[in-house]
């Protein structure tokens, strides 16, 4: 029996059947629309953080306080951790220690709210340097001007907001001049930001920024940073420029091991890689569990099969008196199972596809995500290689239970 | 031996064990079947005729005794080279009929071809003339379900022929069919036997058919109890009565 004879009969055999075989396939189809809508969401999250960590500038190295976060319970540490300086920043400003570092920037996070006039609002409120946001994040100062080195040495209680904040708090008048209350303390608004959007980890329309020295003294109390922000000459230099940023920062400490680090230099590829790491973990605790959902869908094809080939015991009693060889047996119902299995793992390719271009759509339009729909194609054709792989493994012990019956006594079941 | 022995049986015995029954169908049959032969076994319901012809279609195994088709014995042809046997030089029609359900006409009779190295642009056309001769040409795309007996016993028939066999072995094939019908069938088997040289086996209960043949072997209880030359042969021309 020829390949095109063998594909036809199952074909026929499955058209049959129809209900049974829809059934059948079931399982299959949920496991593969899982594969595609999970690949294509991770692809697109990937993207999304990607992009938003491309923001950060290959040139940016960031410094933090603490121990290397190595799970989220971690995080809470390097918040509370009090050992960037004053004398760290210095350390750092210094060619001979760290020659191809350009600007450097302490930085703070001022949890909090600001108010006008009884207007009161939430922004991210940050202890920083508005030169730095201009040179590292394109977020210039539109109306009015940025505060300067001078205003920071001089813990000068002056902001610059973002365009959002000076809308939610006045309006269309202008903000500039006027004085708003953080904390309890009266900050005179001296520019405002041009719209700008997301950039890096800052949503630059809704940001506060103030002299970071007036944060540490006047808002916190405290001595210690947050975090150092830094920018390298050039993105070359940045592995470079980490190891020197760690052995001027260990002499500081007095630190001999680096296990003993009360610090941590995070770049822009180094998020990347966290990124990646994270996302791909998750991808494959996902997979197994579809994994898992597949070889369940499997066996249901198996187990259907099995009736299906003591259903239709007379019918191969009667191929193998007519002349059919086990073989051709085999073939059959194997080619039954497959076309049953890649049929479903098609099906999926297509639910899947389209419920994640429904996912991207909902996104973009009621989340206002930059999120691009992807069509996975490695996935789809994973996809369909997988369901094709698990009629033949599930298929094969029923094809051969078939091919076993001799012909009379398959012919007398009744 | 003689040379044209086609069917050699020796002391042929077949016993059907069902858990702790056991059933002896044939207990002890010898005979020879030359090429070209036209042999009508008859004998009682239960007499172990069927059970016969499946065993020398290679369709059972007997249980002791010799059998050897072609001077070969049953037990040295490989799985594949008996497949090939079945598809090729031998044609069986069923007492029961066997066909596929909602399966059409065309390729219940098809089905045999599938297995063969008939090519396929061939194939269709003798369908068509396997289901001519059993005169069922407006049936043809008809699902086996929708058949009468009668018609169903005709695509059995069709079927059985359309790989042009060496041996046919029919179980009862004009059982189920009026005179006419049952005619038309004789004279196709009588045509194969005359003309193309086929060696026919043939189950019947009718005196009548069974004197179509040249030989007939009566069975009672599992052995035979009569082989013998028929003298004055029915010739399908001669009309079909029962
Ligand atoms: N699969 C089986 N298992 C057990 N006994 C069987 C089996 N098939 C047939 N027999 C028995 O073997 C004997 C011969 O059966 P067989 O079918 O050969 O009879 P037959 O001569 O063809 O009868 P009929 O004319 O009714 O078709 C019977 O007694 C029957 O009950
Ligand atoms: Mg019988």
């Amino acid at each position: 029996m020829t390949i095109q004879d063998s594909f036809k009969t199952a074909l026929n055999g499955l058209k049959t059947n129809k209900s049974r075989s829809a059934l059948t396939i079931l399982g299959i189809v949920i496991g593969i629309t899982a594969i595609i809508l999970m690949m294509s969401i991770g692809q697109g999250a990937e993207n999304l953080i990607l992009d938003e960590i491309g923001g950060l500038g290959a040139e940016t190295v960031v410094v933090r306080p603490g121990r290397e976060p190595s799970g989220p319970s971690d995080f809470g540490e390097t918040l509370f951790a009090d050992s960037l300086k004053e004398r760290d920043v210095e350390a750092l400003s210094r060619k001979s220690n760290v020659p191809h570092l350009v600007r450097i920037m302490p930085a703070l996070i001022v949890p909090g709210a600001v108010s006008y006039e009884g207007e009161t609002y939430r922004p991210t409120i940050l202890g920083a340097s508005v030169d730095f946001f201009s040179d590292t994040f394109d977020a210039y100062v539109e109306k009015g001007v940025a505060y300067n080195d001078a205003d920071i040495k001089q813990n000068a209680s002056v902001a610059v907001i973002g365009s959002k904040v000076a809308e939610e708090l006045f309006g269309f008048s202008d903000a500039v001049g006027e004085n708003i209350n953080i904390k309890g303390r009266k900050f005179r608004v001296v520019g405002v930001f041009q719209e700008r959007g997301q950039v890096a980890f800052f949503n630059i329309d809704d940001l506060v920024l103030v002299p970071y020295t007036t944060a540490q003294l006047y808002l916190l109390g405290i001595d210690y940073y947050h975090e150092i922000i830094t920018k390298v000459d050039d993105p070359a230099n940045v592995a470079r420029t980490v190891r020197d940023i760690e052995l001027t920062l260990r002499e500081v400490h007095n630190i001999t091991n680096p296990d003993d680090d009360d610090f941590f230099v995070v770049t822009q590829e180094g998020i990347v890689k966290q990124v990646q790491t994270i996302i791909g973990a998750l991808t494959i605790f996902l997979s197994s569990v579809v994994a898992i959902a597949l070889v369940v869908g499997g066996i249901g094809v198996m187990n259907i099969m099995l009736v299906s080939v003591t259903e239709r015991t007379r019918e191969i009693g009667l191929r193998k008196a007519i002349g059919a060889t086990d073989k051709d047996i085999i073939s059959q119902f194997l080619f039954e199972a497959v076309t049953l299995t890649a049929l479903g793992g098609i099906i999926g390719i297509i639910l899947g596809a389209t419920f994640s271009m429904i996912a991207s759509i909902v996104l973009t339009r009621v989340y206002d995500l930059n999120w691009a729909f992807t069509f996975p194609v490695s996935a789809a054709a994973l996809g369909l290689g997988v369901s094709a792989l698990v009629g033949l493994v599930f298929g094969i012990y029923p094809a051969r239970q078939a091919a076993k019956k001799s012909p009379i006594e398959a012919l007398r079941y009744e | 031996m003689e040379d044209d022995v086609m069917i050699e049986v020796k002391n042929l015995e077949k016993t059907y064990y069902n858990e702790d029954v056991e059933t002896p169908a044939l207990r002890g049959v010898s005979f020879n079947i030359k090429k070209g032969e036209f042999v009508a076994i008859m004998g009682p319901s239960g007499s172990g005729k069927s059970t016969l012809l499946h065993v020398l279609g290679f369709l059972d195994r007997h249980t002791k005794g010799i059998y050897k088709l072609d001077g070969k014995s049953m037990d040295d042809y490989t799985k594949d080279e008996i497949a090939r046997l079945r598809n090729e030089k031998m044609g069986f029609i069923f007492q029961q009929f066997n066909l596929l359900p909602r399966t059409t006409v065309l390729d219940n009779v098809m089905l045999p071809l599938l297995y063969s190295n008939v090519s396929k642009f061939d194939r269709k056309k003798i369908v068509l003339e396997a289901i001519e001769s059993v005169g069922l040409s407006h049936r043809i795309y008809h699902e086996s379900s929708q058949l009468s007996g009668g018609e169903k016993q005709r695509v059995a028939i069709a079927r059985a022929l359309v790989n042009n066999p060496e041996i046919i072995f029919a179980d009862e094939p004009t059982g189920n069919l009026d005179s006419k019908s049952g005619q038309a069938i004789m004279e196709i088997i009588e045509d194969l036997n005359e003309k193309k040289g086929h060696t026919i086996i043939l189950i019947t209960h009718e005196t009548y058919t069974a004197e179509y043949s040249q030989r007939i072997i009566r069975f009672l209880d599992g052995v035979i109890e009569s082989d013998e030359k028929v003298n004055r042969r029915h010739r399908a021309h001669d009309g079909f009565r029962k």
